[in-house]
């Protein structure tokens, strides 16, 4: 079958300064999506996640490179065509009050997407609507508050709600539960699991947070100022980092464990992440790699297929990086 | 340990209320703890438990037209509780500092970050604008920012997140204070420069013997940071216990529900333990345990009051049933 997602050297620019500068957030970026998978993106602040994001749910035209989805290119398509294929493709953001209208009653809010697509009677898009924000578990009293009645995981209940009733294929979770409590998060994380078996969901999800990522993604893809740096399976990336910037972000999670069962050595990297608008020559995490050497400054690392379903680009990958326990 | 050293700040049954349109409300009740010379004591709760205001209250900086303090929070001798607000200007900054989690809320934006340095120095310590400045620059290589010199005279928006976080622990630490309370310091950052952070704090404690309270919602950060932690719920503390003690076998099933709700510590894919329910608001606190409407262990007795009981010498747990139940801790 057909990957639901299909990226190839995806670029995306933006110009600042009055057009004297490009900030190169996504920079060639190249991966296929699987059905029903959940494909988890990580990476620090600015590396590009969100705008990778966008760009998949088309709320950002590729400056450069293709993305398909559903083995078709969605810029190709007719009005018509490129509004039903959009729907398929939905996103929820990290700010659960980004998207809801503090003076729409939470049922309203939740019925917008439909309304405006105009589909069935207004009884029957309501009833929709309260019928999917039970399913995420927000019971039909809750349809008639307003925002402000309702805590921060409600809301992104609703959030995922208003996504759900346009019944997609794929979703984009960008960072949905960075701004909740643990217990809310760990509902939050269930519910999501759920939703896919339920409705054979695909995920692209995004989060800074390696814990959240390697118990909820089949995949997971590091990027680093605009660029993949290593893809492959959650278990395997988790356990046996093939490239030093993976290395450094897993072990710089701060583990809940007590001091005998941590494992004592933590790599702090050096410095921050340089801007997207001048990346570093050659390999652009080298200014902060521990393992850098003179080729990693004159020529770019190429992405290759290391092992069966691993991905990586570095000069020295899998021979620099020493697997991890605990 | 340390457990024979004198407390350097004695925290007794502080009780933190609010003017509200609805009425008062307390937000906090009984909050009692000791933070001993170079100890660093962590506060992990859910968001709206009680441990912001806890930390302002310390240093007087909750809305005095707004709040209430009761209890006493005794340092040096002194009931801080009781202090005019020029005595404790002169206990904060010096004596204890504070730093919290968006550094643009504590920096002033029209001040170059050396000029806020300088004038913490003068304000505490009297010394002269070329001094104040050399020792502005010496605090700023002593948090790591690179070229200190020409940082010194930037203004805040010029520095990045993490940058802005290393200048406000400079301005806390300039004057060598006995405590640092760090609210939250690495909640917005990346994990990267979390880590850098973290160790930035805990190689500065561990060097100038600063005790440090570190509040957070994250209980992976206390464990690489902390000695002690201190549990809250709802307003009140649950557990105060060493670390390592608390996450090996939590005694208060509040303790243990945090821990396993961590994605971390389960099998990947597999369904997080999670608790059920949300923090009730201060404005209708249940009597008896505050826990018990999300607790699975609850008993009819436990709508009496609960006591924070003594589990053994260095620990505490307000639950009834803290030795009987077997609770699950980082590891299950
Ligand atoms: N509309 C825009 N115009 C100019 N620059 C932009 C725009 N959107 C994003 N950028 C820049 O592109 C880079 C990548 O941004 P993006 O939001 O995708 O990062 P991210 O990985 O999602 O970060 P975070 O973890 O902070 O959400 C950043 O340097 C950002 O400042
Ligand atoms: N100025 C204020 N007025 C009224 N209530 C407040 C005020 N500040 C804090 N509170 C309440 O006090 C409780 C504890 O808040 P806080 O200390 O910020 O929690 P935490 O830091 O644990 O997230 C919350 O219920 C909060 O709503
Ligand atoms: S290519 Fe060189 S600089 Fe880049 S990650 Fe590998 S070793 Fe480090
Ligand atoms: S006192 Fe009872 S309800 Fe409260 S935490 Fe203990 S067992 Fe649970
Ligand atoms: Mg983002
Ligand atoms: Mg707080």
């Amino acid at each position: 079958m057909t990957s639901i997602v299909e990226a190839k050297d995806l670029r995306v620019h933006f110009s600042t300064s009055g057009g004297a500068e490009t900030v190169k957030a996504v920079d060639g970026v190249s991966f296929a999506m699987n059905r029903g998978e959940t494909f988890g993106v990580i990476g620090e602040s600015g590396s590009g996640k969100s705008t990778l994001g966008r760009a998949v749910v088309c709320l950002l035209k590729p400056t450069a490179g293709a993305i398909r989805l559903d083995d078709a290119d969605p810029y190709a398509l007719s009005g018509a065509a490129f509004r039903k294929n959009r729907r398929d493709y939905q996103i929820v953001f990290q700010d659960p009050n980004a998207a809801l209208n503090p003076r729409m009653r939470i049922r309203d809010s939740v019925r917008e997407p439909l309304d405006i697509l105009g589909e069935g009677t207004r009884a029957e898009r309501n009833a929709r609507a309260v019928a999917v924000l039970d399913r995420v578990g927000l019971r039909a009293e809750f349809a008639e508050r307003y925002p402000h009645e309702l805590s921060g995981g409600q809301k992104q209940r609703v959030n995922i709600a208003r996504v759900l009733t346009l019944r997609p294929k794929l979703v984009v979770c960008d960072e949905v539960v960075a701004a909740l409590d643990v217990s809310i998060q760990a509902d939050m994380l269930n519910l999501f699991a759920d939703l896919q078996r339920e409705f054979g969901l695909t995920y692209l999800f995004i989060t800074h947070d390696l814990g959240v990522v390697s118990h909820i993604s089949d995949r997971v893809a590091v990027m680093y100022l605009g660029k993949f740096m290593e893809m492959g399976g959650a278990d395997d990336i988790a356990e046996r980092p093939l490239h030093p910037y993976t290395e450094a972000l897993l072990s710089a999670e701060p583990v809940p464990l007590p001091s005998h069962l941590r494992s004592g050595q933590r790599i702090v990297l050096q410095g921050e992440i340089p801007s997207p608008i001048s990346p570093p020559s050659g390999c652009r995490f080298r200014t902060r790699c521990p393992f850098a050497e003179d080729i990693c400054a004159s020529s770019e690392p190429e992405w290759r297929e290391l092992e069966p379903g691993r991905y990586v680009a570095c000069h020295f990958a899998g021979q620099v990086t020493k697997g991890r326990k605990s | 340990m340390t457990a024979d050293k004198q407390p350097l700040l004695d925290v007794r049954g502080l009780g933190i209320f609010f003017r509200t349109e609805a009425g008062e409300v307390q937000a906090t009740r009984d909050v009692s703890f000791q933070l001993r010379p170079g100890e660093r004591l962590g506060i992990v709760g859910e968001s709206g438990c009680g441990k912001t205001v806890t930390g302002l209250s310390i240093l007087g900086l909750l809305p005095r037209a707004q709040s209430r303090v009761e209890g006493q929070v005794l340092f040096e001798g002194r009931d801080l509780l009781t202090l005019s607000p020029r005595q404790l200007r002169a206990v904060r900054g010096r004596r204890i500092s504070m730093i919290f989690q968006e550094p643009m809320s504590a920096l002033d934006p029209v001040f170059t970050i050396g000029q806020q340095i300088g004038e913490t120095l003068r304000a505490h310590r009297g010394i002269g604008k070329k001094e104040a400045r050399e020792r502005a620059v010496e605090a700023l290589a002593q948090v790591g920012i690179p070229l200190p010199s020409r940082r010194v005279d930037e203004y805040p928006h010029q520095l990045s997140g993490g940058m802005r976080q290393r200048a406000m622990i400079a301005i806390a630490l300039v004057c060598e204070p006995q405590i640092l309370i760090a609210d939250e310091p690495t909640t917005a950052l990346d994990v990267t420069i979390q880590a850098q952070i973290i160790d930035l704090l805990f190689d500065l404690s561990a060097r100038t013997g600063t005790a440090l309270l570190f509040i957070t919602h994250d209980l992976g950060v206390i464990a690489e940071t902390c000695t002690r932690m201190l549990t809250m719920y709802a307003g009140e503390v649950v557990e105060d216990s060493p670390v390592d003690a608390a996450l090996e076998r939590p005694r208060h099933p509040y303790t243990s529900g945090l821990l396993r709700s961590i994605p971390r510590l389960s099998k990947r894919k597999t369904v997080l333990p999670s608790i059920a329910g949300r923090v009730p608001s201060p404005a209708d606190m249940p009597t008896g345990c505050r826990f018990r409407a999300r607790c699975v262990h609850g008993l009819a007795e436990c709508e009496a009051r609960q006591d924070l009981l003594d589990v053994s010498l260095d620990r505490r747990a307000r639950c009834m049933r803290q030795a009987e139940l077997t609770l699950p801790g980082a590891i299950a």
